[in-house]
């Protein structure tokens, strides 16, 4: 399998083989991308970034605390999509989430005060 | 009048990191941004992947920019909100309206250019068809998606390959509308790899390279679109044109640095990059006038943009205090394959300087090559180089030997 290293801008072009039991990673420069590349071979996974709504109106930006399996990447957005929280949410904020055996943390990335 | 030693105009990523690297470096900062708040576009920016080479971590925009921020906090560092810089007088005067102040005029011993940078529009690149609404920026597009919550359309084509086109394709399809296509007039994307495969190939978004519009239909609405192939004098073939309905169109086709203020000043402008022309230390042909982040070329990364800001930050502060020498200065051009190179002047001197450069196309197994008059620089192989991605090299300024030249070598 080819593929292309998403973990950071260099974007290594990677070719992943599974020798015996083994995996391997070729092209890539560091250690991230053999995880990587293990990963994408085995079982993808993303970190999802998308909005919450906010009591009274408004959004604020959130995230998956760790990557989740990829094929459950709508799912958990359509879960964040059904919350509320409130007003005075911060930067950093957790709220947990468990939906059909999937645990992961929703931490709070950006609220349409900060900074001000 | 206020005074200050070093004014800092527009308060994004750039703006904070070098006002941080001002005020430590001993100078008396103010920030003048025009919005109700700091951190410029990175407030919208809600995905992950920034802060890998500056903070060794992964995070979003909002997160990156708070980190500077409270940094900027933490320090005794004037800010000023809703303050939008008007002009520049000859002897660094800073001229800003804002409503809690009125009408502010700062007097600068050197002043910071951080205004980034603004997206092209149907209109600047000759969009043929009517006008209907749905046609948005990217960069609108994802304001009003992640600031404001509101998704501009449900069937969407995007014109361009640039990074905020691929990440607002991936943002639209995850809050449930349906991208159709992704043309793009080059043979290759103008965005980053990674962007390619996260953004598109994640979620089978075709793109179809070597492709461009040839008319816009709907009114008062947009309904869909016609688009061909192009030849390789990108002109469409308008014989294999297809049709696509959609109801919105996003266009990120590009950035222009925000350079009204200092348009017509007389300081020396690059016709590549359309910023400044700079040094080293990031100062312009204009003394004690300083450029850094997107208004001085389009960064693909806000590292690189931080990085910068904190040496046109500190070189400021070190300006203001009559501290920063220039002495002779050598040019940088840039040839064979390489658009740009940045800073396009260094001065005679020690220690290293960072060149950064983009080239014109995508080049595989090439070398890059920095010749100063009879000496080699620098000759590095790069295994691939893209337009899409900025490259740096390091060069030793004691090596400097006269006018400099980055080219590349296959
Ligand atoms: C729409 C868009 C989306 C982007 N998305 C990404 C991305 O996903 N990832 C990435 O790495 N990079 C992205 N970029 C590039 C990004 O702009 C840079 O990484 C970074 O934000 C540039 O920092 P900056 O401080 O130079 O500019 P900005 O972040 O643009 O900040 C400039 C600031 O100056 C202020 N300003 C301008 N003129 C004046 C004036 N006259 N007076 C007072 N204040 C003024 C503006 O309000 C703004 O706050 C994007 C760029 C755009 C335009
Ligand atoms: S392998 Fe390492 S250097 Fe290459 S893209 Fe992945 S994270 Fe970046």
């Amino acid at each position: 399998m080819n593929t292309i290293c998403i973990m950071c801008p260099m974007g290594c072009g990677l070719k992943i083989e599974k020798v015996g039991e083994e995996i391997r990673v070729s092209g890539n420069t560091c250690k991230r991308g053999e995880a990587y590349g293990k990963a994408e071979f085995t079982h993808p996974v993303r970190t999802v970034t998308t909005l919450i709504k906010l009591e009274g109106g408004g959004v604020a930006s959130c995230k998956t605390d760790a990557p989740v399996p990829k094929e459950r990447v709508s799912d958990v957005v359509a879960y964040i999509g059904t919350l509320t929280i409130g007003r005075d949410a911060k930067i950093g904020d957790r709220l947990h989430a468990s939906l059909d055996g999937l645990e992961t943390d929703i931490v709070i990335t950006g609220t349409p005060t900060s900074g001000c | 009048m206020r005074e200050y030693d070093v004014v800092v105009i527009g308060g994004g990523p750039a703006g904070m990191a070098a006002a941080i690297a001002a005020c430590d470096g001993g100078a008396k900062t103010l920030i003048l941004e025009r919005d109700v708040r700091l951190g410029g576009i990175l407030n919208q920016c809600i995905h992950q992947g920034f802060g890998l080479h500056y903070f060794k971590e992964e995070m979003t925009g909002p997160e990156y920019a708070d980190r500077f921020r409270k940094e900027v906090e933490k320090r005794d560092i004037d800010v000023m909100l809703e303050a939008m810089a008007l002009a520049i007088g000859e002897d660094r005067t800073v001229t800003a309206l804002s409503p809690e102040y009125g009408l502010v005029k700062a007097k600068a011993g050197a002043i910071v250019l951080a205004m980034g940078c603004r997206e092209r529009t149907a209109g600047a690149i000759a969009l043929p068809g009517t006008r209907p609404a749905g046609i948005y920026t990217a960069g609108m597009a994802q304001k009003l998606c992640n600031i404001d919550g509101y998704l501009v359309g449900k069937e969407v084509v995007i014109l361009g390959s640039g990074d905020i086109g691929l990440i607002m394709a991936r943002r639209m399809t995850t809050e449930g509308a349906k991208v159709k296509l992704v043309l793009e007039l080059m043979p290759y994307s103008s965005g980053l790899k990674r962007n390619i495969v996260q953004c598109l190939d994640d979620y089978g978004i075709p793109i179809k390279y070597s492709h461009t519009i040839t008319r816009v239909v709907g009114s008062p609405r947009i309904e869909g679109l016609y688009y061909a192939p192009v030849g390789t004098d990108r002109k469409p073939i308008l014989d294999n044109e297809q049709f696509v309905s959609c109801d919105a169109l996003l266009l990120s086709v590009g950035l222009i640095p925000e350079n009204d203020l200092i348009n017509g000043s007389g300081v020396e402008m690059s016709p590549v990059t359309n910023g400044a022309a700079v040094d080293e230390n990031r100062m312009t042909t204009l003394d004690g006038v300083f450029s850094c982040g997107n208004v001085l070329h389009v960064h693909d990364l806000v590292d690189n943009v931080s990085q910068e800001a904190l040496i046109a930050g500190s070189a400021a502060a070190r300006y203001a205090k009559g501290e920063l020498k220039s002495g002779e200065c050598v040019n940088v051009a840039a040839k064979d394959g390489v658009r740009y190179a940045l800073p396009q002047r260094i001065n005679r001197g020690e220690g290293k300087v960072r060149l950064f450069f983009r080239v014109d196309n995508v080049y595989k197994g090439v070398r890059l090559v920095v010749e100063s008059g009879s000496k080699t620089l620098s000759n590095r192989k790069f295994q691939m180089l893209a337009p899409g991605e900025m490259g740096s090299v390091d060069i030793e300024r004691s090596d400097i030997d006269g006018d400099i030249v980055v080219r590349l070598e296959k």
